[in-house]
């Protein structure tokens, strides 16, 4: 009843994208996968973000830092990380499932739960920017709206990814873009990060479906 | 994992460890200004329960209720059970109703694995007789977890924690449940009672034994107290309450033996004065509270899990 599957990565098929996270992770120079951002054009892109956030939201006031498990989650915490270099001040951080939210539940069993986190502040009144790794659908975007809907009543609400591959389904566009990556639909999109994957990389590969 | 959840000998460990992590992160909606998710909406969840019962009803309805699922209370007083319906007819006019799951508390022994075998839907064990009452024993080994274990509990299971079950270990499905789990998770359980109501086949269960209670304290992290069930003893199994309760109950002496980050533990209803003393009962030791609102928490994990997500066959 509740077997556990991989989680897909952005590929075509999927009704939403989800995070990638399984074991056997492609390396870069593993056939049919190019590299599109190095971990160089990741830490530079993340900077350019960071001061965005801040020029954006008037020196980050009452901003909170929400990232989508599980890739999203770690690049919330190099933003606030980044911010805290640049104000002197780190960003409060969080994190937000969005699985018990997501329109995609009934198509597949039932998938662990990832943890949500919210600064002890709250998200009342707070400028939420929620972080994920790669725009696709938008779906998980959705979702995320739906789930912080229920944690409380944000001011506004912004998005940043690390990479917009296009292809969206629903009116959701991102504030803050690490890199627009036009891709075909039936492209995959896989971002490495070393929290997870023992280094930074951006892939784009043919999907396996 | 299997469609019914029935006894808890069916969960695997990877199972068990699951639906504890997920209860752990559905905690936390119980502290939030909106205790609701949209996870289960359209989904039927029926209560059949042919037992008196209040807290595992309640807390199943809550569960269903948090999840958004839609929720019938059928209980067999005032139904039509009471004009003689057999319960397999009562499980198909149920499914007839469109009904996803059926949560079933009975009497005998088995009743839930048979009404699994006449109904299309999933079928969850409320507690079926002496035999056994698995969400009752996923809540206990959750709160063990969030007690002994910790804050850095996900993805672990019990290894090495001592549990002292003790009292009528022959009628109680709660024991049986626990004993089967706690196993599956690493834990190392004995179970305490007079011979009177030590099942016969004890040794063929996973767990140790002993007629002396005293004799078990300090080796002991959790003490679980089992309620004396009046109602399911047809003959004499100890000559008084009150020697039941020198030899059997927990009390403040007792307690005070138990190791020092010992906790203490009761499924409820409690016979304050028999089988655990106020004191103890009311003690921070005491998980009473804390368990009925883990039950809440647990079964909301076994829903999602069970009903959730893709329907027949994708699992």
């Amino acid at each position: 009843m509740c077997a556990m599957r991989p989680e897909p990565d952005h590929a075509p098929g999927d009704s939403g994208p989800g995070k990638l996270d399984r074991p056997d992770h492609p390396s870069p120079d593993q056939q049919g996968w190019k590299a599109v951002l190095t971990p160089e054009e990741i830490r530079r892109a993340l900077s350019r973000i960071a001061h965005e956030i801040l020029e954006r939201t008037h020196g980050g006031e009452g901003i909170v830092l929400l990232g989508i498990p599980t890739r999203g989650v770690y690049l919330a915490r190099r933003l606030a990380a980044r911010i805290g270099e640049f104000e002197g001040a780190p960003a409060p951080v969080g994190s937000l499932d969005v699985t018990m939210h997501r329109d995609d539940l009934r198509l597949r069993p039932a998938r662990a739960l990832q943890r949500t986190e919210v600064p002890p502040d709250g998200v009342d009144g707070k400028t939420v920017v929620l972080v994920d790794d790669v725009l696709f659908s938008g779906r998980t975007v959705r979702a995320a709206l739906d789930a912080l809907n229920d944690l409380g009543r944000p001011r506004s609400v912004q998005l940043a990814v690390l990479v917009d591959r296009g292809h969206r389904e629903l009116p959701i566009r991102a504030d803050y873009v690490g890199k627009n990556l036009p891709t075909a639909h039936r492209e995959a999109v896989r971002v490495l990060l070393s929290e997870s994957d023992g280094g930074d990389s951006v892939l784009l590969g043919e999907s396996d479906q | 994992m299997n469609k019914h959840l029935i006894s808890a000998g069916d969960l695997s460990r990877e199972d068990a460890v699951l639906i504890l992590d997920t209860a752990a992160e559905l905690a936390s909606v119980a502290g939030r200004p909106i205790k609701k998710l949209p996870t289960l909406r359209g989904r039927t969840v029926v209560n059949l329960f042919y037992e008196d019962s209040t807290r595992t009803r309640a807390s199943f309805e809550a569960a269903a209720k948090r999840l958004s699922a839609d929720v019938i209370n059928f209980s067999a007083k005032g139904s039509s059970v009471a004009k003689g319906e057999s319960l397999k007819d009562t499980a198909l006019t149920l499914e007839a109703m469109g009904s996803d799951a059926i949560v079933v508390r009975h009497p005998a022994s088995g009743a839930p694995r048979r009404l699994a075998d006449w109904t299309s839907g999933r079928v969850i064990n409320a507690g079926d007789g002496t035999h056994e009452h698995p969400t009752q024993a996923l809540l206990d080994a959750f709160t063990i977890r969030q007690r002994l274990v910790g804050p850095d509990q996900r993805g672990k299971g019990l290894d090495g924690v001592r549990v002292t079950i003790v009292g009528d270990i022959l009628h109680s499905r709660v024991a049986r449940s626990n004993v089967l789990l706690l196993d599956t998770l690493g834990a190392e359980v004995t179970v305490v009672a007079p011979p009177t109501l030590m099942p016969w086949a004890i040794e063929t269960w996973p767990c140790k034994a002993s007629y002396d209670f005293d004799a078990e304290l300090r080796k002991t992290d959790v003490a679980m107290m089992l309620r004396v069930q009046q109602e399911r003893m047809s003959a004499a199994f100890f000559p008084t309450v009150r020697e039941y309760r020198r030899r059997y109950g927990l009390d403040t002496g007792r307690m005070a033996l138990l190791p020092e980050h010992a906790i203490v533990m009761h499924p409820g209803p409690m016979n304050r004065g028999v089988e655990i003393a106020a004191e103890v009962a009311d003690s921070p030791r005491s998980t009473i509270v804390a368990q009925v609102a883990n039950g809440v928490t647990v079964r909301m994990a076994v829903l999602y899990l069970m009903l959730g997500g893709a329907a027949e066959g994708a699992a």
